[in-house]
């Protein structure tokens, strides 16, 4: 199964090297990760998204990245109600006749141009990674030259439909 | 100081350097002792040391790897941290296998390296290794220092992380620079580590669950480890096994936190435990894990390890519950609250006269045993024997092979604390340099070091400390002339084909102790053994004994691997 996992994380040294150290030595399987500032300065916020087998390598997850000295807080949001964004940087192939077809196929996607040249032009995506991905299918047969993505960075709404439990509380009653 | 040549101390403060800063640091941290070994990147380090008047000693080990494994020994029996020093690169590396031995067996170390100066760091600079990277995996936390302002924290949080929740090395890293630098106005030593904040009082739900479980329990069983050891929990636990008529399983590690004397025990479980112990833990209904990790060696195949029981786990870590085994009982807490929330709750006393008897009976029909070969020494006799005439009383250290678990089968132990054996990551070299620490940590109480002739040739340079201090550590040498341990799974699972187990060119142990100083003696049969046993623990100095023992003994009984704990092989002579 596929969950996403954010941590808030103390910002120190290596921090970043410890997780993935941590997540490769315990074979989990990582299919993303992203980092970056939160809110408060020196805490940092980190997404994963995981391919997990069963319950119980959740659970070892959850508690090997709680135990973490860096890791102040983790909380596995995959059946909460979040907001789930990745952004896409896609180079595609294209003469100067192309591109207005290929303008016509991003538009829907909310996707801009932000970058042209003789024979290519970058495509700039926003949002889910589900859209992201059909967005690159219909780029395909255009040629994409060049793609880089960011994967998902994630937190919860801010309705909840019931009181978010994170796993620190879970393991301790 | 007080070191190796009694320096005398000229107090010349004219600056206030980094390493001046990190001496006071560790005075103020009561460190006793420090185990180390110098090296360029260090220099100024040890010239503080020179100069200091700290009331601590240092302790120069002949390779860090003795260095780092004596101050296992020292933590181990002390419950201080052991403090250790080491130069930058091979100084460093040659810290690895302690640093991981100590994380897998939860003892807490403080380890100081030098590093190469912050200006190189990256250029593959002379003895530049990446201590930060190399260590990350195998420490509770570590940290390169690139301010010496910040000392006074990290120092204070490195201790605070390496002795709190589940105990664990933590490696402080500094560049040359950084103990060179002058510090003008070092920090605070206030830390806020919101990330770490060990659950120490149990869930009150989850002790009266346990509790119940405990009185609908008809057979229920304790497996105590380590971590009673570490949370000072003997005490408690003996009080709530007799309370409740609970037979207890000892691990390797957790020998000690129950006496074995006390007729609930059932000594130790696992791959070389008592089959008594070990089909308790197959036939009990409640399992109530105390500060154990459930090891693969404990455990043997894991699909088939306690099938009738309701498993019941207490520990200080999270994430060692339901990582091997799953939990019904799930309690995060320090095994002596968590004892002391039992003992404190009313629980109806569950009737195991029945289930205790049974136990009894396997323990009286299926004790260790052994046959005396005629022409040599029996090795399991030579264990009863300093069992016998230490009162059981000794500190015993021992490396890794037969010999330990012999000494762990045949020395039964009342007492926590004096019980030192690498379990987790098995490291051969470990026993010698562990019994220094325990010694030094230790310095009224007898110190027995049980080691084989293969692991005591891997730190036996050691000895040279041992004759220094005049630490009177009695060295009990097993020899068998072989890699016993693995010499024995060629036995039983290659076909007698000793594939590079036999260590045919050993050196002459007795002169070998005797060119160091130290006292060496040699027995070849029960009487020189007899002899040789009463003049060891008659001397108040140290002794290297060679006993030569039967290189073929097997260590009995056995779970074989991949096999379950009711599958034991030579339960019967
Ligand atoms: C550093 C290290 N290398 C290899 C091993 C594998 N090993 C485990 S027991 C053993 C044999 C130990 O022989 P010895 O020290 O003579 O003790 P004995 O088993 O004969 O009592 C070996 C090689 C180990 N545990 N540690």
């Amino acid at each position: 199964m596929k969950r996403i996992i954010t941590a808030t994380v103390q910002n120190r040294g290596g921090v970043l090297n410890r997780i993935t150290g941590m997540l490769n030595k315990r074979q989990f399987n990582i299919e993303s990760i992203t980092v970056g500032a939160s809110e408060i300065e020196g805490i940092s916020k980190m997404t994963f998204v995981v391919h997990i087998s069963d319950e119980q390598k959740l659970e070892q997850l959850t508690k090997q990245l709680n135990k973490q000295i860096d890791v102040i807080k983790v909380s596995d949001i995959t059946d909460k109600a979040i907001v789930a964004r990745e952004l896409a940087l896609i180079k595609v192939g294209s003469s100067g006749q192309l591109r207005a077809e290929i303008q016509g196929i991003i538009s829907p996607f909310r996707a801009s141009i932000i970058d042209v040249s003789k024979d290519s032009l970058s495509v700039q995506v926003t949002g889910k990674p589900e859209k992201i991905d059909a967005l690159i299918s219909l780029l395909r047969p255009y040629g994409i030259k060049e793609l880089a993505r960011t994967g998902v960075t994630a937190f919860l709404r801010g309705q909840q439909p019931r009181q978010v439990t994170d796993i620190q509380t879970v393991y301790t009653i | 100081m007080k070191g190796e040549a009694e320096q005398t101390t000229q107090a010349v403060k004219e600056v206030y350097t980094g390493s001046e800063l990190l001496i006071e640091l560790l005075v103020e941290e009561n460190v006793d002792i420090i185990f180390g070994y110098p090296g360029g990147a260090v220099l100024p380090l040890y010239d503080a040391l020179y100069r200091s008047n700290a009331p601590f000693r240092h302790i120069l080990s002949r390779h860090e790897q003795g260095g780092i494994h004596a101050a296992e020994g020292y933590a181990r029996v002390t419950g201080k941290p052991g403090v250790v020093f080491a130069t930058s690169g091979p100084g460093a590396t040659n810290l690895v296998t302690g640093i991981t031995d100590a994380m897998m067996d939860s003892l807490p170390l403080v380890i100081f390296t030098g590093q190469v100066s912050n200006q190189v760091i990256g250029t593959d600079a002379f003895q530049e290794s990446d201590v930060m990277g190399i260590t990350m995996p195998i420490t509770k936390y570590n940290y390169q220092v690139n301010d010496a302002r910040d000392l006074p924290r990290i120092v204070k949080e490195a201790f605070h992380i390496a002795n709190t929740g589940r105990p664990g090395p933590v490696v402080i890293d500094i560049p040359k620079n950084i103990s060179e630098s002058i510090v003008y106005e070092p920090g605070s030593t206030t830390f806020d580590l919101q990330g770490y904040q060990p659950t120490e009082k149990p869930n009150p739900l989850q002790i009266v669950k346990l509790g119940s479980a405990l009185s609908r329990s008809q057979r229920p069983l304790i497996l105590a480890g380590a971590g009673v050891v570490f949370a000072n929990a003997a005490a408690e636990l003996t009080q709530f096994a007799t309370m409740y008529g609970v037979p207890v399983v000892n691990t390797l590690q957790g020998l000690g936190s129950f006496p074995e004397e006390n007729e609930l025990s059932l000594g130790m479980g696992g791959m070389h435990g008592s089959y008594a112990a070990n089909m308790a833990i197959q036939e009990c209904d409640l399992l109530i894990n105390v500060g154990a990790r459930f090891d693969d060696r404990l455990t043997g195949n894991l699909k088939q390890f306690a099938p009738k029981a309701k498993v019941a786990h207490i520990d200080i870590d999270p994430a060692e519950i339901g990582k091997n085994v799953p939990t019904d009982i799930p309690v995060v807490a320090d095994a002596k609250e968590a004892l002391q929330a039992l003992l404190e709750i009313n629980i109806d006393k569950p009737d195991t006269t029945v289930w205790r008897n049974k136990v009894k009976e396997n323990q009286t029909a299926y004790p260790y045993w052994y046959e005396k070969p005629s022409e040599y020494l029996s090795p399991q006799w030579l264990m009863e024997q300093i069992h016998q005439r230490t009162d059981g009383n000794a500190i015993v250290t021992t490396d890794v092979g037969q010999h330990q678990m012999w000494a762990a089968q045949y020395y039964k132990f009342s007492r926590p604390n004096r019980w030192v054996t690498s379990g987790g990551l098995g490291t051969m070299g470990f026993g010698f340099p562990a019994a220094i620490g325990a010694q030094l940590g230790k310095p009224d109480e007898l110190v027995v070091a049980i080691v084989g002739d293969g692991g005591f040739q891997m730190t036996l340079q050691e000895l040279s400390v041992v004759k220094q201090h005049a630490l009177p550590i009695k060295v009990i040498i097993v020899n068998n002339e072989v890699l016993g341990m693995v010499r024995q799974w060629q036995e039983s699972f290659y076909e007698e084909r000793y594939s590079s187990s036999l260590l045919t060119a050993n050196p002459d142990f007795v002169k070998l102790a005797e060119s160091y100083g130290i006292r060496g003696i040699r027995a070849e049969n029960e009487a020189d053994a007899d002899r040789a046993l009463a003049e060891i623990f008659a001397s108040d100095e140290a002794v290297v004994a060679d006993f030569r023992v039967a290189w073929r003994e097997k260590v009995n009984p056995m779970v074989a691997p991949g096999k379950a704990l009711h599958e034991m092989l030579g339960v019967k002579k």
